[in-house]
């Protein structure tokens, strides 16, 4: 394999293992190529923070055009492996973990060979002639939309290697898409994980969530939900609708929009009036409070688990309640 | 597919055969289906046309690396037996996130395909691939005596597909469901298996998040007599785990729950007898949320211990020590950077027998904090373990000088992937780049198979991979290089590269197409962020008919840069399920 890159090296660098040589190549070429350097700057201006070995390589690709013997020369001999026959050495370095898709099953040969061969062997002298044609066009299409290219790749770096990031927010730091390499699945119990690790169930603020369990009496299963990713009773109570609204006779969740400012009292008191449930909450002591008394900052930091109650159930709780609402009104 | 058995049929020259091939196909045919391997199953298929079709059928398990390279329609035609099928998806760098949804790899037309080619087929095994609820559906209706069913990294399904698996199939063994992109809207799936339904061995529900029943699942092991394998997710307490463990002592493998709670003395006695009744367990895993509370509890199952998967567990280092000294013969480790380097200083020495190390961050997007390991704790593992070829390790701070002491210590490293969390990070003692480390690893590691870089690198990291690296066939590279000839090198220098990843690196079309010749002879390229341009794609995909030239463009940027740029070889000609950002030239 290594071979045959050396001999038919696209660029002509075969016998090149270094890159004062593949300068050599460029300056003897004899092409006028700085002029037609393929940048991602202006003309004239540096093309990236890294040195100028961006500028060597890319005069490299104008070879194409220029070279033309040896390109074709490539061509051809890489067509003439494949009629040559086995068209094993296509696939020889696989260590065959793949669906072996060489050699005589005939399984790609005859397009491989006759539409590969004639694609190169044809092909090959109209496409030099495009490449000499095409350099310049390379360039013409590349320059003038190119600075833009060039900042986008560097912020990314730049930030993500804190410099001057040290005041930013931590959503803000995980800046680069995909960086570092976790998976997703990783990411989320982590976030999870450091929430529960400061005190037991009790989260405190910052990253992560609050997962608790919810019950419903009467139904097969539990559910979790996570308590930061709402703000106040209302979402909590419709959420708890949604999820659990195969389990209740339709009573929850058909009432109007809460008119209120105290909206948690005043969705209880429909759900404790119109329906057969309440919801509940066990709290860091132990105890089983109504959910709604307390503000929501408070009651998501002693909160332990929910418990959908029959109303039935909930009977010692709701004169309570029921109670306190006429006070504040 | 040919009903015909006469399989000569198919072999014109008969003549011919008889003369090359002393045994009759009949026994031929039986020694190779002794043949498991599917490297060595190639290599027999290229011997000569006898062997091509004794090969191809008795061949029962199919591995596909490239969902993309091959189309069902030609392995059903080629491989008449197939029972079991391993299928991968999508790039491997769409598990963070870089491959946008809808880009493909649905497993439901390999599905029809298979329903009528291979009927009795028994076994998926599927990763990064996308598959709904209506093609579990399809695959429960269309396979009666399907069995396995694995799904790593893939999307596209929910609880309501699990669900029809534990209705319908009858003789299921395996349901193995790890790390997916999926809908859980409940853990009812779980007492859908019927309760006739007994031949479960493999059962993995670990990556789920809805309650299971706890009483459909502790009947579920207790009937399941030939159980070895079970992870459960973090809902399961210990209590619960201590019933299911008393059901359940043949387990080999075992994922525990949520390893946190208040137990009574009683309690916590029990559950450490039901460990000391697991005679036969080799791995565990879970402990979500384990302290140095409860993890004595696992002390008289450690001894036959082979794999300790603690990546979920806010470890600490003495809580790391004491485990681990009693787990004498441990081979392969997971762990999460709160032990620290004193941790891992324990791992060095309580496991000489050590030939895997994970060491996870549990915090990896914190880039200031100064917590985590560092070079010190990776070098005082290779010193205790010399056994070491497998390695893993997020840090944020790494030297030259450590790397090299460690390959000298381990010289039998066949991966290494070494992650210095933030990009382009210099050694930090001397401040130059981290290019000797990798020339290290390289030069010292003739066996590298697998190798992931990072930190500050120029080009000469890759000359050294290049002229060094002589049986890498997976590299990984990010935020690293600085010309094309890096990447040049690589392409140039490592004849066995199979599989090149690439993202925000300076390598641009001059590199991209001098590999025009290589890329036959690998699975894939992936290049993203790169300065590649479309330009550049479509004359690789001219000149390279035999190759999928994919350009995946991002909304913004503009049209000549090519944004992600996917490469693979391919006898099924380009896709036809393209979303429309995915442009094949």
């Amino acid at each position: 394999m290594s071979m045959r890159l050396e001999e038919h090296d696209y660029i002509g660098l075969s016998e090149v293992p270094s890159m004062e040589n593949s300068e050599k190549i460029s300056i003897s070429s004899g092409l006028n190529l700085k002029a037609t350097e393929l940048r991602l700057g202006l003309p004239g201006s540096e093309s990236s923070e890294r040195d100028g070995g961006h500028e060597v390589e890319e005069k490299n690709v104008f070879q194409l055009g220029g070279v033309k013997g040896l390109v074709s020369g490539a061509k051809r001999g890489f067509s003439d492996t494949i009629d040559g026959g086995s068209g094993k050495w296509v696939f020889s370095g696989t260590g065959g973990s793949e669906v072996d898709l060489a050699k005589s099953g005939g399984l790609f040969s005859p397009r491989g060979v006759n539409g590969g061969g004639k694609s190169l062997g044809v092909g090959g002298s109209e496409s030099n002639s495009q490449q000499s044609g095409m350099a310049p066009n390379v360039v013409k299409e590349v320059v003038p939309p190119s600075p833009k290219s060039v900042p986008e790749n560097n912020p990314q770096i730049s930030a993500a290697n804190g410099h001057g990031n040290h005041g930013i927010a931590p959503a803000a730091k995980a800046q680069v898409v995909g960086w570092p390499p976790i998976r997703s699945f990783r990411k989320n119990s982590m976030a999870s994980n450091t929430a529960k690790n400061s005190d037991d169930a009790d989260a405190k603020l910052g990253s992560g969530c609050l997962y608790v369990k919810v019950s419903m009496d009467g139904a097969p299963y539990l559910r979790k939900v996570d308590l930061k990713t709402y703000s106040s009773y209302m979402e909590l109570s419709s959420a708890l609708e949604k999820m659990f609204s195969c389990f209740t006779i339709g009573q929850c969740g058909s009432h109007g929009v809460p008119s209120r400012d105290g909206l948690s009292e005043s969705r209880l008191m429909d759900l404790l009036h119109g329906s057969e449930y309440v919801l509940t909450y066990e709290d860091k002591d132990g105890d089983w409070m109504l959910v709604g008394d307390v503000p929501w900052e408070m009651f998501t930091d002693s909160c332990k688990r929910l418990r959908i109650m029959k109303s039935l159930d909930a009977i010692g709780l709701a004169p309570r309640a029921m109670e306190k609402c006429k006070n504040r009104n | 597919m040919d009903p015909n058995p006469k399989r000569r049929m198919d072999s014109p020259d008969l003549s011919e055969s008889n003369r090359f091939s002393p045994f009759p196909d009949e026994v031929l045919e039986r020694v190779l289906s002794l043949v498991k391997s599917h490297k060595d199953r190639s290599s027999v298929s290229l011997v000569c046309k006898d062997w091509y079709n004794a090969e191809r059928w008795s061949r029962t398990h199919v591995f596909i690396g490239n969902c993309y390279s091959v189309s069902p329609e030609i392995v059903a035609r080629r491989f008449p037996k197939i029972r079991g099928v391993t299928l991968k998806g999508k790039p491997r760098f769409s598990d963070f996130n870089l491959v946008p949804p809808n880009w493909g790899a649905d497993i439901h037309s390999w599905l029809v395909v298979f329903a009528s080619a291979y009927p009795f087929l028994e076994e998926l095994r599927l990763k990064r691939m996308t598959v709904t609820d209506e093609s579990l559906e399809f695959l429960v209706t269309s396979f009666p005596n399907f069995k396995a069913l694995s799904l790593l990294s893939c999307d596209g399904f929910s609880t309501d597909g699990l669900a029809a698996i534990a209705t319908h199939c009858k003789n299921l063994t395996e349901l193995d469901i790890q790390e997916n992109g999926m809908d859980d809207s409940g853990g009812g799936w779980l007492s859908c298996f019927p309760e006739n339904f007994t031949s479960l061995e493999v059962l993995n529900f670990a990556s789920l998040n809805s309650d299971v029943s706890f009483d459909a699942f502790e009947r579920l092991v207790s009937r399941c007599k030939s159980l070895r394998i079970l992870k459960v997710n973090k809902n399961i307490t210990l209590e619960q785990l201590q019933r299911v463990l008393v059901r359940a002592p043949q387990l080999t493998e075992f994922g525990t729950g949520s390893f946190h709670q208040e137990l009574m003395p009683r309690q916590y006695t029990e559950l450490e007898s039901a460990f000391s009744n697991c005679k036969n367990l080799h791995i565990l895993s879970g402990l979500w949320e384990a302290t140095g509370l409860y993890l004595p509890v696992l002390y008289p199952a450690c001894d036959s211990l082979i794999f300790l998967n603690l990546s979920y567990a806010t470890l600490l280092s003495g809580e790391l020590a004491t485990l681990l000294s009693h787990c004498p013969k441990l081979r392969r480790l997971w762990v999460l950077d709160t032990v620290e380097d004193k941790g891992l200083e324990a791992v060095g020495s309580s496991c000489p027998l050590l030939e895997e190390l994970r060491v996870f961050p549990m915090d990896p997007f914190d880039q200031d904090i100064l917590r985590g390991v560092t070079e010190s704790g990776f070098v005082a593992v290779s010193y205790g373990c010399r056994r070491l070829r497998y390695v893993l390790y997020f840090c944020r701070q790494m030297t030259n000088a450590a790397v090299a002491t460690i390959v000298q210590n381990c010289p039998g490293f066949t991966h290494f992937r070494l992650c210095i969390m933030n990009p382009g990070r210099p050694d930090y003692l001397t401040n130059e780049p981290m290019d000797e480390a990798f020339g290290a690893v390289v030069k010292t590691c003739t066996k590298l198979q697998r190798l992931a870089v990072s930190g500050l690198l120029t080009d000469l990291a890759f000359e050294y991979i290049g002229n060094y690296a002589k049986n890498l066939e997976a590299l990984s590279v990010a935020f690293a290089g600085s010309s094309d000839w890096g990447m040049q090198c690589v392409l140039r220098g490592c004849p066995k590269l199979r599989k090149l990843e690439i993202r925000d690196c300076p390598f641009g079309n001059a590199a991209l197409l001098s590999g025009l010749e290589k890329y036959e002879s690998m699975r894939s390229l992936w290049m993203s962020a790169c300065n590649v341009t479309m330009n550049g794609c479509r004359l690789l995909a001219r000149q390279m008919p035999r190759l999928n030239v994919e350009v995946m463009k991002d909304g913004e940027s503009d049209d000549s840069q090519a944004d992600k740029v996917y490469v693979y070889r391919s006898v099924a000609g380009p896709r036809r399920d393209a979303p429309p950002f995915v442009l094949t030239l």
